[in-house]
């Protein structure tokens, strides 16, 4: 009998892990498939392109099918519930999908209402909707107070408020409002953004061209008569334009299924990415506990290890200790503005040393944008 | 677990720079005004993160409590 998998989520970590265990299993040793809710596939980071004018939204989304191999099965349905005891999946349309092993992979999701007023007086550039909204308002701005900050913790892709701050900069003084824009930028913690070694790159580069830092800023209320942001600290920020990065939830079945810590997040074991209520089942990407960044890298990473685990217990061997243990690593660029971009790379134990901002860097994520489609999902890099 | 008694103990020794400090700013929110809330933290950024928010918030750092290889620090939410 071949042996059933569901991969529950067919974004970043959902469809690579599909198509990886496609690649290394035999035909016939087992039945693949990826059950996702919309059928397509999103590339998120583009989204900060879109709001900043430089993409279009066309480029963002592909048709899941087209980039599943052949024999992985597709299935366009919600997945309400995980039955963990008896290993199913409930659908909202109709029955159950029985599993041997399950590889979550739901994503996190913002929580438009997490903040009272950030839905009615802020825009952002975590959803589609929501950067081709922001595109509108940046083209007809003239100036005056814009704040850009994180709304709640923890978030994907950690640095892509900072990525904006630089990137609106150098949009607005190609559109020659800058001189007229007092930019602030709004972190709960005390620096730029989680990683240290990145802020300490990052602060100065802010100071340079204008923008700042304003730490220790908890949202608590946007008032959006007064569009006016008030902190949980007491203070009060007074804005023309706020693009905020919403609080994030973990998915709606993982809530559902009471498998989630109170944020919705997955309790796995940092090594070998199984849930801590059952072994049959592994969580990766977004959708996990794990203290290592939301990205989509992140997912790139943990699939390999996933997949080693899946394909030895099919086999009947031990995994290969080497490749089945995941060590926390990340690789991420961050665009810095004027054409250059610098690279973290970290693990679990090794935070990263990021290199002088360069042009290379900037081409090198640009790069990556364009051949991610033929790359990613597919396990080709 | 510490000397100083407190209304809520948040164990977030197995989270990493910035958890801890998180972890307390969303229990600081749940909480009622007078309420004393412990945060355990075996991360060192803890020791400048937290008493630097607590003083920014404008609450009480009302004890820091070392343990082998963990701090304790108890706030009282004071607004
Ligand atoms: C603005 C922005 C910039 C970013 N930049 C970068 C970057 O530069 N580098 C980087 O590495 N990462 C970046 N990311 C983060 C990256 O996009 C995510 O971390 C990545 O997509 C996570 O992959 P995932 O597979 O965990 O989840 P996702 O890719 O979000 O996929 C989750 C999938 O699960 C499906 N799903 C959810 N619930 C259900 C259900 N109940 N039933 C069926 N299907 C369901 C969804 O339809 C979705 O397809 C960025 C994100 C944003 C928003």
């Amino acid at each position: 009998m071949p042996a059933d998998i569901v991969v529950l989520g067919g974004g970043v970590g959902g469809a690579l892990t599909a198509n990886l265990l496609s690649k290394r299993l035999p035909s016939g040793s087992a039945r693949i498939r990826v059950l996702d809710e919309t059928g397509v596939h999103v590339y998120q980071p583009g989204f900060l392109y879109v709001a900043l004018d430089q993409a279009n939204a066309g480029w963002l989304s592909r048709d899941l099918r087209s980039l599943l191999r052949d024999d992985v099965e597709l299935l366009i349905d919600r997945a309400v519930r995980i039955d963990v005891e008896n290993g199913a999946v409930h659908l909202e349309r109709e029955g159950a999908l029985h599993y041997d092993f399950l590889v979550v992979t739901t994503g996190a999701q913002p929580d438009w209402d997490g903040v009272p007023g950030l839905r009615q007086a802020t825009h952002n550039f975590y959803s589609l909707i929501g950067a081709e909204r922001l595109r509108e308002a940046l083209r007809t701005f003239d100036g005056g107070s814009l704040v850009v900050g994180v709304a709640g913790m923890p978030y994907k892709c950690p640095p892509a408020p900072v990525e904006f701050a630089f990137m609106v900069d150098d949009y607005l003084r190609r559109r020659k409002v800058r001189d007229r824009t007092r930019i602030r930028f709004l972190s709960p913690i005390n620096r730029a953004f989680t990683i240290e070694s990145a802020s300490k790159l990052v602060q100065p580069l802010m100071e340079k061209r204008g923008i700042e830092l304003e730490t220790f800023v908890n949202v608590e209320t946007v008032d959006p008569d007064k569009r006016r942001l008030t902190s949980l600290e007491g203070e009060t920020f007074d804005f023309d334009l706020a693009v905020l990065v919403p609080p994030h939830v973990g998915a709606t079945v993982v809530r559902d299924s009471g498998l989630g810590d109170p944020g919705g997040w997955l309790p796995t074991d940092p090594a070998t990415l199984q849930l801590k209520s059952s072994d049959r089942v592994f969580a990766i990407g977004d959708a996990t506990d794990l203290p290592i960044s939301k990205s989509g890298s992140t997912a790139h990473f943990e699939a390999p290890v996933v997949v080693e685990q899946v394909v030895a217990a099919i086999e009947g061997r031990a995994p290969n200790p080497a490749k089945s243990r995941y060590r926390g690593k990340v690789t991420c660029f961050l665009e810095t503005g004027r054409r250059q971009a610098t690279i973290l790379v970290f693990d679990y134990d090794h935070p990263p040393k990021p290199p002088r901002p360069s042009f290379i860097w900037h081409v090198a994520k640009w790069l990556f944008n364009r051949v991610y489609w033929l790359t990613v999902p597919r396990g080709r890099i | 677990m510490g000397t100083t008694t407190a209304d809520l103990e948040i164990d977030a020794r197995g989270s990493f720079c910035p958890g801890p400090l998180m972890e307390l700013i969303k229990a600081v929110r749940q909480s009622d005004v007078g309420k004393k809330i412990a945060v355990l933290s075996r991360d060192p950024g803890s020791r400048t993160d937290i008493p630097a928010w607590v003083k920014k918030a404008g609450h009480d750092l009302v004890a820091i409590e070392d343990a082998d290889d963990y701090a304790r620090f108890v706030v009282e939410k004071t607004h």
